[in-house]
């Protein structure tokens, strides 16, 4: 072993005791003997060598870390010899402390660790789509002035925009922010300066662009001529005035923006009059700000409700009932749910990690039980049963720390590659997760704790021994009734793996039904171009007719079956969706408290529902007559058809009412969908000729059966020929999809892995109880074999226990799983347990894992040759 | 070997200050040493010697260094310190009274009480 130096102390007695045996063996020599035999003798006479090395230690005063050392060499040579139990344990904790580590390296990078900005502590603001009441810029302005808790009040929206620096315009992620958005969060520019609420002059008053630090240093190489510079954001002229330091990635966890620009410039980029419309609740995405001193947090949400409830009184028609509660900034309205999220995982991790701690204690226990005839030896030796516990605690440690050491090296590897990884391409979304120090000691002190836990296992083994029974008897009796400690560990253990395994199936399932489920879109064959024309420069009277010539240019690629538009975004793309009041159409009075339903509004093209693959279930579709000139005429979902008039019969032909005013008449019925995301309850919906409110932003639908690539590329050529400043990147509905599933997915995947882990060491559990029992009662086996035992009787002696542990510990981990998926409801769409598809499915898999954990011992138990064993001892 | 005695607990470290008074000694001149003083009527394990001479030493009773032996050995050699002395002449003192108290005690006949 030369692993650890020996110290000076051990050096220096070695040679002392080994002066001293020589000198004996020189008086020895002098009385007649060879050396030899001399030295052989005062070896002899010397007595237990190692035994008095030891009292020499602790008469020295135990040096604490000598005996360490001491203990670490004895048990790395242990160890060694035996290699399989050895890296059985090391990999089986690897696998249970990385599963925690990661867990808790995302909950710790998303959850603990606040966003990176000064005195983030006393940022709070409000959450994006949290049932908010001012999401509007005209009602972002009126909470700024109108409250009396923050000490500034910034705003900030998402934009995409074509930026054009020159080279090839494409579109890039950006914040509009208010003015006074870097003063709020008190940082600093990088280079240049930023903009501030006194460059604030009224409408597009401000053209100026603040570049994140990535955004230059891939774009610009770190060029620090440009500020001064004048770019193109979707034709406009901007310029660059500074450049926001590395370690401020905006507010927003999950996405960094690539610029910034000041939000009263946004209706250059965005939609013509968005800013001035009070009920436009896509121009704010969040605000947030510092509490003044002295103010908490509630009285901060009672305040910003105040002037939610004064701002409803006031705008009754535009401003939607509702109340908002603030958060930090970072997650948004992820938060809740991460949170929620991540504790179960941790909760399911913790679990695997006490599997794990109970296969290795019954493990070790097995493991001292064979070494009991080296403890009881050493016992009979004088060495003190501390002395021994300390011993097998430091394997037990050794064990663990390997074992931590090797999980959280691949926690680290997998956390990095989970920072690096874009879950969808061509999208900022990115998932920030780094380790840190905290990760580091949680993983340690995972490991001394799991270390601790199953090293303990065997103590009470070690203490009742007695050294002259078990030198008498040897090892290898002791059988029987005895296990009962090991017993129980198993059933925990089997218990636990049930859980998971339920659990994972929950999930499975749930997954497989949302995935299946209808969505109210057949989004096979199908591609999608998001459009955004103000991009490319046209005004918005401009926008239809370039729309209806894009639509009949994409009907005319051979292949095409059909072809459509959407304004906006389409059902289940990006989590965007709008929604307005609606009311019967004699309501006069159109206030909150009045409207009948708050449906999803879509503003589609003739050709949409034949394009999305939405069946109509009475009525007709629109045409190219539903134009600005024709009556207002609305398509509804089957949902908003029983809320309005009943059922869809009365639907067809009747009228409602706008929150503008209008009356619209119902022509059609489509049936229902989900719109925002796959989880939700199904809401109601309308759908209105996209002439009649036309908008620069838009989706192009496309359906056909030709191969997705070539497809889009005649997408792309027959575009260009329109227009050859458009950007077009088209991409099928089901790759839009993955975002919106992209929370089940991720939470299927972990539950699985999860899952996985558990049957893994439920596997690894019962067969080292099956194995070990097979192999000490190899020679009773013998003896039945021998007295013509058959096979049936000889598998139930062996394995019966095991198989009825494996019962036991099922039906418990089955019924505590049930119980569990109450809480993975919250993180799993329609988990139920009371699936009998899920019921019989773990009872399966217990089975198949008890099968193949005691295929090999039973094989073994099988194979006994009772002639060549008997023999053998 | 049968006529040596048993060593009674605690007397070993007194048997080595003595030994160790006479003179500095090693380990293995600590043992002849003994058998010499005593006429080999006690017993000690070789091995036994070094776990004591390490606590004294411990207790800054003796102190070592290494040096040659008599036959070119090299070997650690022992010798009393000052507290070493002084507790070799209270341990001594106080054996002697139990000495005396035991033979007293155990001489005692019937006729005497």
């Amino acid at each position: 072993m030369n692993f650890f130096h020996r110290s000076p102390h051990t050096n220096e007695m070695d040679e002392e005791l080994r002066s001293h045996m020589q000198l004996r063996a020189d008086d020895l020599e002098r009385s007649g003997l060879d050396r030899a035999q001399a030295e052989r003798q005062a070896r002899i006479e010397f007595g237990g060598r190692e035994r008095y090395k030891e009292e020499c230690y602790e008469a020295m005063g135990s040096h604490f870390f000598e005996t360490l050392m001491q203990d670490i060499r004895f048990a790395l040579r242990v160890l060694r010899k035996s290699p399989g139990f050895t890296f059985a344990a090391i990999v089986t904790l690897a696998l249970a402390i990385g599963a925690n580590a990661v867990v808790f390296g995302i909950l710790d990078s998303l959850l603990l660790r606040p966003l990176n900005v000064p005195q983030w502590d006393s940022l709070w603001g409000t959450m994006y789509a949290q049932n908010s009441v001012w999401q509007s810029y005209p009602n972002y302005i009126d909470l700024r002035d109108r409250n009396h808790s923050f000490e500034d009040l910034a705003a900030f929206n998402m934009v995409f925009v074509g930026l054009d620096t020159g080279k090839d315009p494409s579109v890039f992620n950006g914040y509009a922010t208010s003015g006074n958005f870097f003063d709020v969060l008190r940082i600093q520019p990088y280079l240049g300066k930023f903009f501030h609420a006194s460059d604030e002059h009224g409408r597009n008053s401000a053209p100026y662009v603040v570049l994140s630090y990535g955004y230059w240093h891939s774009r610009f190489h770190e060029d620090r001529s440009v500020i001064g510079k004048v770019v193109g954001l979707n034709k406009h002229p901007f310029t660059i005035i500074g450049v926001a330091p590395p370690s401020f990635q905006g507010t927003l966890m999950f996405i960094s923006p690539d610029f910034y620009m000041p939000i009263v410039n946004e209706e250059q980029v965005n939609t013509e009059g968005m800013l001035s419309a009070r009920g436009n609740d896509r121009a704010v995405f969040e605000a947030m700000g510092h509490l003044k001193p002295g103010v908490t947090p509630a009285q901060a949400v009672a305040d910003v409700n105040a002037v939610g409830a004064y701002l409803e009184r006031t705008y009754p028609k535009e401003v939607a009932r509702g109340t908002t509660s603030l958060a930090h900034e970072g997650l948004t309205s992820f938060g809740p749910d991460l949170k929620g999220f991540l504790a179960g995982l941790m909760v399911l991790a913790g679990l695997i990690l006490l599997a794990a701690c109970a296969n290795l204690g019954s493990l070790f226990a097995a493991h001292a039980g064979d070494r009991s005839r080296e403890v009881a030896l050493r016992l009979a030796l004088g060495s003190s049963r501390r002395r021994i516990l300390r011993q097998l605690l430091t394997e037990a440690m050794l064990i663990s720390l390997a074992g931590g050491g090797a999980g959280l090296w691949a926690s680290v590897v997998l956390l990095s590659r989970i920072n690096t990884w874009r879950p969808f391409p061509g999208t900022a979304v990115q998932i920030p997760v780094s380790p840190d120090a905290r990760l580091y000691v949680v993983a340690l002190l995972l490991a001394l704790l799991s270390g601790f836990l199953f090293g303990i296992v065997p103590v009470r083994q070690v203490l009742r021994a007695n050294p002259y029974e078990v030198v008498k008897a040897g090892s290898s009796r002791r059988l029987g009734r005895r296990m009962t400690l090991r017993d129980v560990l198993l059933v925990i253990q089997i218990a636990i793996c049930a859980v998971l395994v339920t659990s994972s199936l929950v999930a499975v399932r749930g997954l497989v039904r949302s995935l299946h489920g209808n969505y109210g879109i057949d989004p096979k064959n199908t591609m999608l171009a998001n459009i955004n024309l103000a991009m490319a420069g046209y005004s918005i009277d401009q926008v239809s007719a370039m729309q209806k010539s894009m639509i009949d240019a994409l009907e005319s690629i051979p292949g095409v079956e059909h072809a459509g538009l959407v304004n906006g975004y389409p059902p289940l793309v990006y989590t965007a969706g709008s929604r307005e009041n609606v009311f019967k159409a004699e309501t006069s009075d159109l206030r909150n408290s009045n409207a009948v339903a708050n449906p999803y509004r879509y503003e589609i093209s003739p050709g949409y529902f034949a394009a999305a693959g939405t069946s109509v279930l009475a009525g007709r579709t629109f045409d190219w007559h539903d134009d600005k000139d024709a009556p207002p005429v609305a398509l509804v979902n089957r949902d908003f058809a029983g809320k309005m008039f009943g059922s869809v019969d009365h639907a067809v032909g009747s009228f409602y009412k706008l929150v503008d005013g209008r009356r619209v008449q119902v022509v059609g019925v489509v049936e229902d969908g989900k719109y925002q995301n796959i989880t939700q309850d199904q809401q109601p919906a309308m759908f209105l000729p996209f002439m009649q409110s036309p908008a620069s932003a838009s989706f192009l639908i496309v359906r056909s059966h030709r191969d997705p690539e070539q497809l889009a590329a005649a997408m792309r050529t027959k575009l260009h020929q329109l227009d050859s400043g458009l950007p077009v990147d088209p991409k099928t509905w089901n790759e839009l999809l993955a975002v919106v599933q992209f929370p089940s997915r991720v939470a299927t995947m972990s539950l699985g892995v999860m899952g996985m882990m558990g049957a893994m060491l439920s596997v690894t559990g019962i067969f080292g109880m099956a194995a070990y029992a097979v192999s000490k009662r190899l020679r009773e086996l013998g003896i039945r074999v021998a007295l013509g035992a058959q096979r049936t009787q000889v598998l139930q002696a062996v394995l019966g226990r095991t198989v009825k542990l494996l019962a036991v510990g099922s039906g418990i981990g089955l019924l505590l799983g049930i119980l569990a998926t109450k809480v993975l409801a919250y993180i799993v769409y329609q988990a139920t347990p009371r699936d009998p598809l899920v019921l019989s499915g773990v009872v399966l898999a217990m089975a198949l894992l008890g099968l193949v954990a005691t295929w090999i011992p039973a094989q073994r138990a099988l194979s006994v040759d009772p002639m060549m064993l008997l023999r053998e001892e | 070997m049968t006529d040596q005695a048993q060593l009674l607990p605690g007397t070993l470290d007194l048997l080595i200050l003595k030994a160790v008074s006479l003179g500095p000694l090693h380990g293995y001149g600590v043992l002849l040493r003994i058998g010499q003083i005593t006429n080999s009527a006690l017993m000690i394990e070789q091995g036994a010697l070094y776990p004591a001479l390490f606590r004294l030493v411990r207790q800054g009773l003796l102190k070592a260094s290494w040096g040659v032996s008599d036959n070119n050995r090299r070997a650690k050699f022992y010798e009393l310190t000052a507290a070493g002395r002084k507790r070799f002449r209270e341990e001594t003192e106080g054996w002697n009274r139990l000495a005396t108290a035991m033979t007293t005690a155990l001489a005692a006949q019937a006729e005497e009480i």
